[in-house]
């Protein structure tokens, strides 16, 4: 049963890519990009992270998308007659093949490590969203606040881009 | 039981396919959707492995990146909107302000 669902969100979530990648219209590209994001939180699922299937619902699908759709619709672009680059077919028979070379190189190896402190069945225990909370507030509170920094300066620096200019006045010559 | 390299594979044609769109697409963004296709190959790389060598430590990193993604989504749709008043245009070939 695991492996249908693997096999369904995978072959969806690149057959979405290829579409957000390779579709002519923006908007049309936007929703190929939400069905994209939906089937990777769907493979979350199927790896036990249940809180990072809610975040990437939440914030990937919620806020990010409707941001660019927003964009979208402000700009209101028109479509291009040639949306691609002249010389892009010099670029898909070396990503063909470097892909094949990758994919045969993966599928190879068998990746042991060392295991770490947190087995499937501990983390089922008391869910992963607690597991998560935990190493969060304890190894990572010094990441967790960079990142609450690094947002609070994307938030300022969007708002200062986006804002209307002012016209320059010269209070001297008045 | 899916194993490891199925859920590695799956990311390393995420990326290829996003790495493409980067390389090819004219528009500004779809280019920034691009990167962000990346960004969820990587997440499905770094979940995987959280998973399967028993580490919590993958899905933190995997929840970093989507408060980067985030900021970088901001950042880049507040620099195509300055663009775009400017030159009315988000073709990556025209904007060649800061080319020396």
């Amino acid at each position: 049963m695991v492996q249908v669902f693997f096999a369904y969100f995978a072959l969806a979530s690149i057959a979405a890519g290829v579409l957000t990648v390779a579709l002519r219209h923006p908007v049309h590209c936007g929703l190929a990009l939400l069905a994209l994001l939906l089937h990777v939180s769907g493979l979350f699922i199927l790896l036990n992270a249940e809180f990072l299937w809610a975040v990437q619902v939440i914030v990937y699908a919620g806020a990010i998308l409707v941001l660019y759709l927003f964009v979208l619709m402000l700009l209101n672009l028109k479509t291009d007659e040639r949306y691609f680059h002249s010389s892009y077919l010099y670029f898909l028979a070396p990503a063909a093949i470097g892909a094949v070379y990758v994919l045969a190189l993966l599928i190879r190896s068998p990746f042991g490590g060392a295991k770490g402190d947190a087995p499937t069945k501990a983390v089922l225990q008391d869910g992963d969203t607690y597991a998560v909370g935990i190493k969060m507030f304890s190894d990572y509170l010094l990441q967790f606040e960079i990142v609450g920094v690094f947002l609070l300066g994307a938030v300022i620096g969007a708002i200062v881009l986006a804002k209307t200019p002012k016209p320059i006045t010269n209070k001297h010559e008045r | 039981m899916v194993p490891l390299s199925a859920y590695v594979a799956v990311s390393a044609v995420l990326f290829i396919i996003g790495l493409l769109g980067v390389v090819i697409r004219r528009n500004f963004i779809i280019v920034l959707m691009s990167v962000e296709i990346m960004l969820n190959a990587a997440t499905i790389n770094l979940v995987a492995f959280s998973h399967y060598l028993e580490s919590m430590a993958g899905q933190l990193v995997a929840l970093f990146i989507i408060a980067i993604a985030a900021g970088e989504a901001a950042i880049g749709l507040a620099i195509i909107i300055v663009v775009f008043r400017g030159k009315i245009s988000t073709n990556v070939d025209e904007m060649n302000l800061l080319k020396w």
